[in-house]
């Protein structure tokens, strides 16, 4: 399905639909409780400032952890690979299934394996890939694509979820969340127990052990990583920490921002495959570390970003996400932290207007729970898409004469003059209806002031002027 | 108590679009015993050129607004948390290394928003007058976030005279040229506002930021709503709405 280029196109289809209304019910709601719990928690703020230097830290010595961390989890008998793009992930991936002789994998959710379109991929080469996170299912079933990072259905109402089961699935209608849960609770046990080869992202890597952390509610994550006979885990190369207890701190903050909870309901811990006094466990673990521009970002203005621990809290605050939805993002990142994320990793090309679909409100840093400079990061890449001439012709032109008028005060002030007179038969009692030209669209929704005939500097001119 | 010798940086939306409410600021300011003074080269403070990333032009604008004020003695007052956190906050990035990072900081210490100049560093004790009125107040996200001012509004209205206001520390949806560039987006928030604004049951919407406020009081108009929309220093200059 081809989908509008711009972030304007694709919000503009999304606004004031079930979908948008959706997504700005879900947002409240996480909202509320992620401040009832940060509220309740005293230390917050210090936790916040220690986890926040945790991630730099661990971004300054990527290269001296990752090592680390592989040779910790080859001491362990698993496996890391490591990937420079999304092909080359793809490729290393594909090898494992081909070697192992797996045609079925369950998946427990990953954004990573979103970025690299794994499924789609596998998919070509025969290999059904199932999601088991009870989101990702969903969309998974309805051909959809998550909207936001943590909660990828955000966007869906429960009917028509029931409605979705009852089609593809074959049961009876109902609109219950326990029996919506437990209908493909009953539908994913028998692929769980079919599949070869279970497929998971990484909340967080530990370099001192080899291990890997995943954090989910459902279990589906445990699940996916202990019952198929091959682990592969996905991993964006920057999510990593030295130490178990920079593991803790980063886990203070992680659920508390993202759902409100004070940790997730499972906090599964993956350090190389079963060893022989475990009664399951996969025989293989692999690690694929994928790099995927995310160097190209660690060498740019925007290295910071790469601290996000993906909680999803500066989607949820942003009112922008909250009025049209992270489709309209055009990308599997959405909200503030995907418009900074998105053009880093893939390109300025088409996604440069990503960083203009903000208010630069800052709420988004407000809750950062690594208190990432959201804004300032938003206004580096405007700087880069103004610097490499993408902005609107009428934009740039306009703006141009308007910082040259603004050094001369006499002609700002003529300027002013003209601005009333030209605007004077278009008003009626001081608004203007309908402006034409590029301000047209702020005239669809709202009045605009008529310039005044009398500036206030006139007027000071007049009064007060010596 | 005399008060000190202040001067006046309008902005460009107020000097052009609501001069009233700049003869407001200059009431309530006197009112509060100052000196008003206002440098006659200002303009503009380059700010919507900073935000769409034409940092050139954003530079000279600053430089031309510094040169305007650096001369000048006093608190730098400014009746707009954007404005004014512009200067504070980006001028000093924008010239940091250069030059002018020394002006840059000097103008930078002394701008003050205008509700935090006379609630913080005055403490003039002014009220809104207003009426018996009942107020909604929307906090602008720069003055809130940028500037940490999230008290002085409880200062200067009587708690009395306050309805709540749901969201009222949310962004509105302006974001300057965000609102041409993106019309639709920033619709879809300032509805969503509006739509609380309006069950709030208040009968005037009152901020400390012009610009947020011409999106919300032609939106409210567009609607056809009853709600008037005030700048603070024009109930603390004692106008009615």
């Amino acid at each position: 399905m081809s989908q509008p280029v711009s972030f304007l196109g694709r919000a503009e289809h999304l606004i004031g639909t079930k979908e948008a209304a959706a997504v700005g019910r879900g947002v409240v709601r996480f909202t509320a409780k992620r401040d009832k719990t940060v509220a309740e928690f005293p230390v917050m703020e210090e936790i916040r400032d220690r986890a926040r230097a945790i991630r730099l830290h661990s971004l300054d010595n990527l290269d001296r952890l990752l090592g680390q961390f592989a040779d910790q989890l080859g001491d362990a008998g698993g496996h890391v690979h490591f990937a420079a793009d999304a092909a080359e992930a793809r490729e290393i991936v594909s090898g494992i299934l081909d070697r192992t002789g797996s045609r079925l994998a369950v998946k427990s959710k990953s954004m990573v394996s979103e970025e690299i379109e794994l499924n789609e991929h596998l998919g070509k080469d025969g290999v059904e890939v199932v999601e088991t996170d009870l989101g990702e299912f969903i969309a998974q079933l309805a051909d959809d694509t998550p909207s936001h990072i943590i909660a990828p259905v955000l966007h869906w109402v429960r009917q028509d979820i029931g409605e979705l089961f009852a089609k593809e699935l074959g049961v009876a209608y109902t609109e219950e969340p326990t029996e919506l849960n437990a209908i493909a609770r009953e539908h994913l046990r028998r692929i769980f127990l079919e599949a070869d080869v279970g497929i998971s992202g990484v909340n967080m890597a530990v370099a001192e052990s080899g291990s890997v952390i995943l954090v989910t509610n459902e279990g589906n994550g445990r699940f996916t990583t202990t019952a198929p006979r091959v682990h592969i885990a996905l991993m964006g190369m920057e999510r990593i920490v030295p130490k178990w207890e920079d593991a803790a701190v980063i886990l203070e903050v992680l659920a508390r921002s993202a759902t409100g909870q004070h940790l997730s309901v499972y906090t599964n811990v993956v350090t190389g495959p079963r060893r022989e006094e475990d009664h399951d466990g996969p025989e293989e673990v692999h690690v694929v570390v994928i790099d995927n521009g995310r160097s190209e970002v660690l060498a740019g203005p925007t290295a910071e970003i790469l601290a996000c621990i993906r909680c999803g809290a500066c989607l949820n605050v942003c009112p922008v996400f909250r009025s049209v939805g992270g489709h309209a993002y055009g990308s599997v990142y959405s909200g503030p932290i995907g418009a900074i994320v998105t053009p880093g990793l893939q390109g300025m090309d088409p996604w440069w207007d990503l960083p203009y679909a903000s208010t630069l409100c800052g709420a988004c840093e407000e809750v950062c729970p690594v208190r990432i400079q959201i804004p300032s990061m938003l206004l580096e890449l405007r700087k880069q898409a103004a610097s490499e001439g993408r902005l609107p012709g009428w934009l740039e032109a306009g703006m141009r004469r308007y910082s040259r008028t603004a050094q001369r005060p006499e002609k700002w002030a003529r300027a002013k003059k003209w601005a009333a007179r030209l605007t004077g038969p278009l008003s009626s009692r001081g608004w203007i209806k309908r402006i034409p030209g590029p301000g047209r669209g702020w005239t669809d929704h709202r009045d605009f002031p008529r310039p005044a005939k009398e500036s206030f500097a006139e007027w000071w001119e007049k009064n007060r002027g010596s | 108590m005399e008060g000190p010798k202040v001067q006046l940086v309008v902005t460009c939306l107020v000097d052009a679009l609501a001069p009233h409410v700049g003869r407001a600021t200059v009431s309530a300011l006197e009112k509060a015993g100052c000196d008003v003074e206002f440098p006659r080269d200002q303009t503009c403070c380059g700010q919507p050129a900073f935000n769409v990333g034409m940092v050139d032009q954003a530079r000279d604008m600053a430089k031309h607004t510094l040169d305007a004020l650096d001369t000048t003695e006093g608190p730098i007052v400014v009746p707009s948390g954007s404005c004014a956190e512009m200067i504070v906050h980006h001028y000093p990035e924008l010239f940091e290394g250069t030059a002018r990072e020394e002006q840059a900081a000097r103008v930078a210490e002394r701008t003050r928003e205008f509700s935090q100049f006379l609630v913080d560093d005055l403490e003039a004790g002014l009220r809104a007058a207003c009426g018996g009125c009942s107020i909604a107040f929307h906090y602008s996200c720069h003055g809130l976030r940028g500037l940490g001012l999230d008290h002085q509004a409880d200062e200067l209205i009587d708690d009395d005279d306050r309805v709540e206001l749901v969201g009222d520390k949310e962004c509105c949806g302006f974001g300057g040229l965000f609102s041409v560039e993106m019309p639709a987006v920033s619709a879809a928030i300032m509805n969503d506002k509006l739509d609380k604004v309006e069950a709030s049951n208040a009968e005037v919407l009152v901020g400390s930021d012009v610009s947020c406020l011409l999106h919300l009081e032609g939106g409210l108009r567009r609607r056809g709503s009853s709600v008037a929309v005030k700048h603070v220093a024009e109930l603390l200059a004692g106008d009615q709405p």
